[in-house]
């Protein structure tokens, strides 16, 4: 075999690339679907009422959710680790055949365990445990999958040439054990057959069947200690990882801070896991509990702001680069609104604000601020971003792309100001009585005011989705059509055609 | 003294040890700053500008065996 110079190898992130681009359209689709569901009930059989059962918005709602969530922003934290973490460890997953197999058996495993919850939840199997609907067997198959991350990640940091780990590496360290120690515990669960009624029946329901080992409020204390860190382990604390890379790495500016970068890591370890209460305000939990969610939450702006404000002052002296690059738009938008979702949620956790926000569209809006805002635009950024290097190609359009930024800027924007409007909306209805305490309101009073509301998110998050065919799009002629590009034009700023 | 006065003066002494704890970190982070034997901090953002496998680490596995 020929002497060949060392490369790293990207096959793994191609892999997980592929996976992002079709659950992400996947997800999104759902949920557009589900908002125009919202908006116009008849839309539940859009495919007639033979097929209701599968159409309906309560058998589509967990797909949507889990799609993008272990589907889109999942694969696009596993195709971000496979080549970030080759790059800032400076070695090669071509150097290690072990390491390789674990990253195929990685992928291989993952999309067995998507298409079983694709398939389990489209069939109507779920344990009703919100994001956490996976019976047993599956459970199962996601700790594998994830113990096999953990191989690829500590492997690789194993066997890695620079000494120092990137902080970004730390920011995915902390996703993997954050993940699994919430994971584990949540999904701690007993399968009917085990279980035997006090009436001494044995072997009660399918096999695949399975009861929580909490129940009443213990559960749902677990459920949301485990509900909200998904938000910070899947949401928040590995998509910092990526902007720590990406922006640096596309705009050619050292972080602005490196010791903030550090100080921000550890204070966002330190207080997200305690703020899982403020989903509980006003129920049986303990009143010092809910309490101190409240108070972690308001105090969790300050890690936050952290990166976000280090990020936005990476680019000091650089804005010229954000006019210029959509790229660079996409981040920079992207870590404004890391903010801008990172101090309305306080806000939302703060007692005499959430008895009007809790249970409202306020809250559904807050989450879409973030998710499609903050997490979409940035793992598109990285995948763009990955492109030209994984591909030894130029991404194929500017224009679109930049044309696709507007477009999904739009949609987030309708979607979040309608939800604000619905939710608040909502919030007052719902409480507002006359002098004897009498409801002033029906519920569906509050429905019918709210339906233009609900149309306008519906065609925001329609907007999002056409933006992001776009982005699928230009992804794949830049793969297919692309100007092959020499790794000398690969420095920084990533090469774009017209 | 009562459940809530001790609760209120564990409240304040949690929340001093932790600021305590804040600025100690920081303290930290700056005095070891590119001093010997510590870690030149901002040098460590030269990981992802300068990740081509061919470039020299900021910091080589192998410095630590030399030394």
């Amino acid at each position: 075999m020929e002497n060949r110079p060392l490369e790293y190898d990207y096959t793994v992130a191609k892999m997980f690339m592929f996976t992002t681009i079709v659950l992400g359209i996947v997800g999104m689709l759902v949920g557009v679907i589900l908002a125009f569901q919202l908006a116009f009930p008849s839309v539940n059989t859009f495919l007639g009422s033979g097929l209701a059962e599968f159409t309906n918005f309560s058998r589509l709602r967990p797909l949507h959710t889990d799609a993008v969530i272990f589907g889109f922003t999942l694969s696009g934290i596993f195709a971000t680790w496979y080549y970030v973490g080759q790059r800032v460890l400076k070695v090669s997953m071509a150097e290690s055949g072990f390491l390789m197999f674990i990253g195929k058996l990685h992928f291989v495993l993952y999309v067995i365990g998507v298409a079983a919850v694709v398939v389990s939840l489209l069939a109507g199997v779920t344990t009703s445990k919100e994001y956490a609907e996976f019976e047993w067997p599956i459970d199962i198959a996601i700790v594998i999958v994830w113990v096999l991350f953990g191989m690829s990640i500590f492997g690789l940091i194993g066997i890695r040439r620079e000494k120092a780990l990137y902080i970004s590496v730390w920011y995915y360290i902390a996703t993997f054990l954050g993940v699994a120690m919430l994971y584990l515990f949540n999904n701690m669960e007993i399968p009917t057959m085990l279980a035997a009624s006090p009436a001494g029946e044995s072997g009660i329901g399918a096999w695949y069947h399975s009861v929580s080992m909490y129940a009443g409020t213990n559960d749902a204390l677990v459920q949301w200690w485990y509900g909200h860190n998904a938000v910070a382990f899947g949401f928040t604390v590995p998509i910092v990882a990526m902007i720590y890379y990406f922006l640096p790495k596309e705009s050619g500016q050292a972080i602005y801070s490196y010791k903030l970068s550090l100080l921000s890591f550890w204070g966002l370890m330190f207080v997200y896991l305690w703020a899982g209460g403020h989903h509980l305000l006003f129920s049986t939990v303990p009143d010092w509990m809910q309490t101190m969610g409240s108070i972690f939450s308001v105090v969790l702006i300050l890690p936050s702001w952290g990166s976000a404000i280090n990020m936005l002052l990476t680019m000091k002296g650089e804005w010229q680069q954000v006019a210029a690059s959509p790229l660079i738009k996409f981040m920079v938008l992207g870590s404004t609104f890391y903010m801008f979702s990172t101090l309305e949620g306080p806000i939302q956790a703060i007692k005499s604000v959430n008895a009007i926000a809790h249970f409202t569209d306020w809250i559904v809006g807050h989450v879409h601020d973030g998710v499609l805002g903050w997490v979409g635009f940035m793992i598109m950024a990285a995948l763009y971003h990955m492109a030209p290097r994984v591909f030894k190609r130029e991404i194929y359009s500017k224009s679109l792309m930049a044309t696709q930024f507007w477009i999904q800027t739009l949609g987030v924007v309708l979607y979040f100001t309608s939800m604000w409007i619905a939710g608040i909306t909502q919030g007052m209805m719902w409480r507002a009585h006359d002098e004897f305490g009498n409801l002033a309101y029906s519920f569906i009073d509050t429905v019918t005011v709210l339906h233009p509301y609900y149309t306008i998110r519906g065609i925001g998050g329609l907007l999002y989705l056409i933006g992001f065919l776009m982005f699928a799009y230009n992804i794949y002629k830049t793969m297919t059509a692309g100007r092959k590009v020499e790794e000398s034009e690969l420095q920084n700023a990533s090469p774009m055609g017209a | 003294m009562d459940i809530a006065e001790i609760q209120a003066y564990g409240y304040f002494g949690l929340t001093a040890f932790l600021v305590f704890v804040l600025y100690s970190y920081i303290y930290h982070l700056y005095s070891t700053d590119k001093k010997e034997g510590g870690h030149d901090y901002e040098n460590y953002s030269n990981i992802a500008l300068k990740d081509d496998i061919e470039d020299t680490p900021v910091s080589t596995i192998s410095d630590d065996k030399e030394k």
